[in-house]
């Protein structure tokens, strides 16, 4: 195809400029974040800071790196990342198999779908879940934050859906062999469905890493709180009681630089897994989307 | 019977954590609905608590309040969805137009990224950026001889920074769907009304418009079925008591007034509703959605 009018010529100059702006848009608020973390606090103060440090120092990353209270918030979001990660892929991956199945070799199928999707629908909201988690007395513990969420069933739709395109031969040659259904889930299925495994992998990671509001209510004392709690609490809703600040250290913790420092450690592990993310996503929606 | 379990049991065994999982922690608190109806006390429990028929849902109606957080709810929501329908299409159209690859892929890879992060984050930098004292928004705004805006604390100005960061962030993830469609049209059709003398801009209109809109319909009728979700995460990073006459929404409120200040009773019976007319949404928006454009989820 050939567009040689002197107009699509001008279109096309236009469009890049646009697009161009636009796609700094989407990344300069970050970067001037990350500008306001590594300049002096005196700068920062003064309001001179754009999207590039002044008065270079690393002096908030110090002092947030030497906090206690952000290093454990810390380590408990990237402990919930991890576990609910884990349990949560271990949970989905076992039912999509079985309910990847036709309705002729499972008969009982359609009835658990429907079990499942319903949720999807039609929650009971925000205060029965915690009565019942208190009721469960899982408040103040890390269950809390990776049960409620551990069966996804988008996650459980995009996996099933993946399953059903594996040819049934496969399977077959391994039940000839004598192998049962756990050994072909463990040999055939998860062998070849490893990149689908790991987008929906890196989906609930990011989902967890992210979550802050069952950390809020979940957790009686910010000692428990996972990061994205934290930092809610610290930069956004600005509750410095809630947090148990001593007087000494609130200036510490009202300075501008140092929250752009902890919002930029906040985003690091997004920003790390991103582009393997973006490898897989756009590959993902599309074979979710597709009807078998 | 015998044989039907000797033959499927372990797919029965498979699905059981999933399904011990979805059962406590969705479908009980299905059943904890019913204090809606109570008076519910925690040391009364569920069983001992007075019975009060529909008192609360009589009083979100009344109350003047309940009434604001329903209007509020559905402006932003109304505002996001259109919004948030025709920017993505006209990225993704625009976007379509570029040849150079690397350039495609790199704006992508920049207009994504808002999308993984979460509103803490972005109502961090939003905290920063938009403050009225020398945040580098209004510092852009001062240099043109424009005066510094209150976004997050002015109510009128509130609602447009939330639908205009919801849009920010989420534009270009929902282009995807719109830019794989534009992407499997069949380049032949092109080529013939390029033979036919059709210009660029004709053949945007009668060929990628008409074939991407099967696809913009199904997105608009599903997101017409989460109108009462008007972005509970979003404003609950961002809201203040400053602008609760106009950023207050169904889910904020239920939190607010349910679990901070205790109306266990009064939130659940908001939510329930919510959730309820939420429901028939839902169910109306996957039947027009399938009516209108033969779409299934599975």
């Amino acid at each position: 195809m050939k567009y040689r009018s002197r107009g699509y010529t001008v279109f096309t100059f236009s469009n890049t400029i646009f697009l161009t702006l636009l796609s700094l848009v989407c990344v300069l608020p970050l970067i001037h974040v990350l500008a306001l973390s590594f300049s002096s606090r005196a700068a920062a103060t003064a309001n001179i800071v754009n999207f590039w440090p002044v008065g270079f120092t690393t002096d908030a990353y110090v002092k947030t790196l030497g906090n206690s209270m952000f290093l454990k918030s810390l380590w408990i979001g990237a402990e919930r990342t991890v576990l609910g990660t884990v349990l949560s892929m271990v949970v989905v991956t076992m039912a999509a198999y079985s309910l990847s199945k036709s309705n002729y070799k499972f008969k009982g199928r359609q009835i658990y779908i429907w079990v499942f999707v319903f949720t999807m629908l039609f929650s009971g909201g925000l205060i029965p879940s915690y009565i019942l988690i208190s009721k469960l007395h899982l408040i103040d513990t890390i269950w809390a934050l990776v049960l409620p969420p551990a069966v996804s069933v988008w996650n459980m739709i995009l996996m099933l859906n993946f399953f059903r395109t594996i040819p049934e031969d496969l399977e077959e040659a391994a039940f000839i062999d004598g192998a049962g259904h756990l050994r072909v889930l463990w040999s055939v299925y998860l062998p070849v469905s490893m990149p689908s495994i790991a987008t929906l992998s890196l989906f609930t990671m990011v989902f967890h890493w992210n979550s802050w509001f069952d950390g809020m209510i979940y957790m009686s004392n910010p000692d428990g709180y996972p990061l994205a709690t934290y930092l809610h609490s610290m930069i956004v809703s600005d509750n410095l009681s809630r947090i148990g600040v001593t007087l000494d250290s609130i200036e510490n913790f009202s300075n501008r630089t140092i929250k752009a420092a902890q919002i930029f450690i906040g985003a690091l592990p997004i920003l790390i897994v991103y582009p393997f993310l973006q490898k897989y996503f756009v590959k993902g929606i599309v074979l979710g989307s597709v009807k078998s | 019977m015998a044989a039907y379990w000797r033959k499927t049991w372990p797919f029965h065994l498979l699905i059981l954590p999933a399904l011990a999982l979805v059962i406590i922690f969705q479908y009980i608190p299905l059943f904890g609905v019913v204090i809606a109806f109570q008076n519910y006390e925690p040391w009364l429990g569920i069983k001992g608590s007075p019975w009060v028929g529909f008192e609360h849902f009589r009083y979100l109606f009344t109350y003047p309040d309940g009434k604001q957080v329903i209007w509020n709810t559905l402006i932003i929501s109304a505002f996001k969805l259109v919004i948030n329908l025709i920017i993505p299409i006209v990225f993704a159209l625009l976007l379509n137009e570029v040849r150079k690859t690397l350039f495609k892929r790199a704006v992508q890879t920049f207009v994504y990224l808002p999308h993984f992060l979460s509103w803490v984050i972005l109502g961090g930098i939003m905290l920063d950026i938009l403050s009225p004292e020398g945040g580098i928004v209004n510092r852009v705004l001062n240099a043109f001889g424009v005066d510094s805006i209150f976004f997050l604390g002015d109510g009128s100005w509130f609602r447009f920074t939330v639908v205009l960061s919801d849009v920010w962030k989420e534009f270009g993830f929902s282009a995807i769907i719109f830019l794989a469609t534009l992407v499997g049209i069949n380049p032949a059709l092109y080529e013939a009304a390029e033979i036919d003398g059709a210009s660029r801009w004709q053949q945007v209109i009668s060929i990628s418009i008409p074939l991407i809109m099967p696809i913009v319909i199904v997105v608009a009728t599903l997101s017409l079925g989460r109108i009462l979700d008007a972005g509970f995460d979003q404003i609950l990073n961002l809201y203040n008591p400053l602008v609760y006459s106009h950023g207050d929404i169904i889910d904020t409120f239920v939190y607010r007034e349910g679990l901070n200040n205790g109306q266990f009773s009064f939130g659940t019976a908001v939510g329930l509703f919510k959730s309820f007319i939420g429901f028939i949404l839902i169910v109306i928006s996957y039947r027009l959605a399938f009516k209108l454009a033969n779409y299934r989820i599975f």
